[in-house]
């Protein structure tokens, strides 16, 4: 029973996990916000002082912040888009009734424990590798140029690689709400004359709206902050080609030692952040309402 | 226009037989009901005359054309399902305009049929709303709405008053059988509740275990069974079986009689009981009675009929309303 005396022993037996949580949080924050305004460089040890904005400016006037940004777009966007449409096709095949659909949809669902840093070194070293790798050897059996991939189209490969990860949930989410989907719906619209492709597009679309809307959302947390992938493949490069805000801050921070300027580029990454996810509820949150 | 005709159609899942070879002729206009009990393939006859299912064997003609091959779109029937199948993300104007649609019709002349099925309907007034904001009965007049815009040969109803309560069922029971005075189309429905079917149907086939049963109007049902199920199952509460001594007096070896169609008495007749239970309607009243030797009877009485349990009661059959049954179940003349 809530009675007021239950309410507060209530209160105070979830204040630790609370305090807690929000330590976790806010200190961390706080702390970052405090280092983005010092001149915090760990080569001169003893020189820590208050410099205001001189951070944010160098970090926002730095031309690798906009290739960094452009690259960060780029990359959630691609794989969004590669996972979404693929996922709904591989949810489609997996839906079908066939033989061994169990050990399929484990198959399927397979890459997803493999982790960032392993799958990118086998996708490197192993398929996308321009002398040894699987690609390259199938390109010479054909009689082609092998395509170095990570040196060519880098940030393509790394989309690819990122893609190829996330994948597995995509068509995971969605193979459970295709199946969620009420079958006597699809008879109706096949009496009312609809095609198999009219079906699609009309009945089992919209049903997959709100399961879409959880991907995209859930993604776009995760991939804003990839950075194993690219740490063990291209490092960021050629040039800033394949650098995302992530791994700018670790750069900034832990390659140049400028502890200071990385912190505020840790800052604006959270405020990039919010405002990508401010639109995304904008444009796709109405999906969640009933 | 909407003749539909079965010759031996047969339908298998593996290697269980849900559809025996089986005709049927269903004629233009008519209101047939299909009704059985759960599992007797009542609902799968109806999704292969759709074209939902395939035949295993045998062909459906439909208006004198072979319709065996022919896919649920272009066989001119609209059905309407149990669960309504309504599309949640369409309004109720969309939902019932969507077979126009995919039909190709102009927008005027969509508009014009969406609104006439609504007038028809009484769903001028719910047109912008989605099916989650209407009542059972409501969505239920949305998915007939859906059905009639294409103007079919045939309607065909999936036990469609199964999900709404016992009131709106009586309602749209009258609904159903109205529009079907008006439309003069040819309608399939299938049921499982013998009320349904007794009510509505010009003609009801009853089904069990994939064969038919018995083809008639219903007070042919109700009046000539063919066997021991059809006794069973038309009519409620349901025929009493006796069995035995009395069934042999009458050169039977199963003897069936309508509660309806026993005199009761508190002081003398044919068959002497205990009342076990007795309902009281007010209009009738319905008795259980523990005879000596015959079983447990129900017998009804117009009215109020004042026993309670424990009292002694008799029970007098009309004789020319007895049914006599040989050992095989089937209907002695």
């Amino acid at each position: 029973m809530a009675t007021a005396h239950s309410r507060s022993a209530a209160r105070l037996m979830i204040s630790p996990a609370v305090l807690l949580l929000l330590g976790w949080m806010a200190i961390p924050l706080s702390m970052t916000i405090y280092f983005s305004f010092q001149r915090y460089n760990l080569l001169m040890p003893g020189t820590n002082e208050f410099i205001g904005f001189l951070n944010y400016r160098f970090f926002l006037t730095d031309p690798a912040f906009f290739a960094a940004l452009i690259n960060t777009l780029v990359l959630v966007g691609g794989v969004l888009v590669i996972t979404i449409v693929g996922g709904v096709l591989l949810a489609l095949l997996l839906d079908q009734p066939m033989w061994g659909q169990g050990i399929v949809r484990i198959l399927v669902i397979a890459p997803f424990f493999v982790m960032p840093t392993v799958s990118a070194l086998v996708w490197k070293n192993m398929f996308m590798n321009p002398v040894n790798g699987l690609f390259a050897n199938i390109a010479k059996g054909l009689g082609l140029q092998p395509f170095d991939f990570l040196g060519q189209a880098p940030l393509a490969s790394i989309i690819l690689i990122v893609a190829w990860q996330w994948l597995p949930f995509a068509t995971l989410i969605l193979l459970t709400a295709l199946q969620s989907l009420d079958s006597e719906q699809l008879e109706a619209a096949e009496m009312d004359g609809a095609s198999p492709v009219r079906r699609f597009f009309h009945i089992m679309l919209p049903h997959l709206a709100r399961a879409i809307t959880v991907v995209v959302l859930i993604q776009t947390i995760f991939l804003l902050s990839v950075f194993a992938e690219i740490l063990v493949t291209t490092n960021g490069g050629p040039g800033y080609a394949t650098t995302n805000i992530t791994y700018l801050v670790y750069a900034q921070s832990l390659l140049q030692f400028d502890v200071g300027g990385g912190s505020a580029g840790g800052v604006v990454a959270v405020i990039l952040a919010n405002i990508v996810a401010i639109f995304l509820m904008r444009m796709i949150g109405k999906n969640l309402d009933v | 226009m909407g003749h539909i005709s079965l010759r031996q159609i047969t339908k298998s899942f593996g290697d269980v037989d849900v559809i025996r070879p089986l005709d049927l002729e269903i004629r233009d206009g008519e209101f047939i009901v299909f009704v059985g009990p759960s599992g007797c393939g009542k609902s799968t006859l109806l999704r292969l005359i759709a074209g939902l299912e395939d035949v295993s064997s045998g062909t459906i003609e439909i208006d004198g054309r072979d319709a065996t091959e022919v896919p649920p779109a272009k066989r001119g029937l609209a059905m309407v399902f149990q669960s309504y199948a309504l599309y949640p993300h369409m309004s109720v104007r969309k939902n019932i305009a969507f077979p126009l649609k995919m039909a190709g019709l102009d927008k005027a002349e969509i508009e014009r049929r969406v609104t006439d099925a609504a007038r028809v309907l009484n769903l001028s007034d719910y047109l912008d709303r989605r099916p989650g904001q209407l009542s059972g009965g409501q969505r239920q007049r949305v998915a007939i709405g859906r059905a009639i815009v294409r103007e079919p040969a045939a309607f065909l109803f999936d036990e469609p008053l199964s999900n709404l309560d016992a009131a709106l069922r009586v309602n749209m029971r009258l609904e159903i059988s109205e529009l079907h005075n008006s439309l003069e189309t040819t309608m399939i429905y299938v049921t499982h509740d013998q009320i349904e079917a007794m009510t509505m149907a010009d003609r009801i086939v009853v089904l069990q275990a994939g064969r038919i049963e018995q083809v008639g109007t219903p007070l042919e049902l109700y009046a000539q069974p063919r066997n021991l199920f059809v006794a069973g199952f038309i009519g409620s509460p349901k025929m009493n079986f006796i069995e035995g001594a009395e069934a042999k007096k009458h050169d039977a070896h199963t003897l069936g009689i309508r509660p309806e169609h026993m005199a009761l008495s508190t002081t003398d007749g044919a068959w002497k009981g205990k009342v076990s239970v007795s309902e009281h309607l007010g209009s009738d009243t319905f008795l259980h009675v523990q005879t000596e030797g015959l079983g447990t009877l129900t017998a009804r009485a117009d009215g109020e009929f004042p026993v309670r349990h424990g009292d002694t009661v008799w029970l007098t059959p009309q004789t020319d309303k007895l049914h006599r049954f040989d050992a095989e179940g089937l209907a002695l003349r």
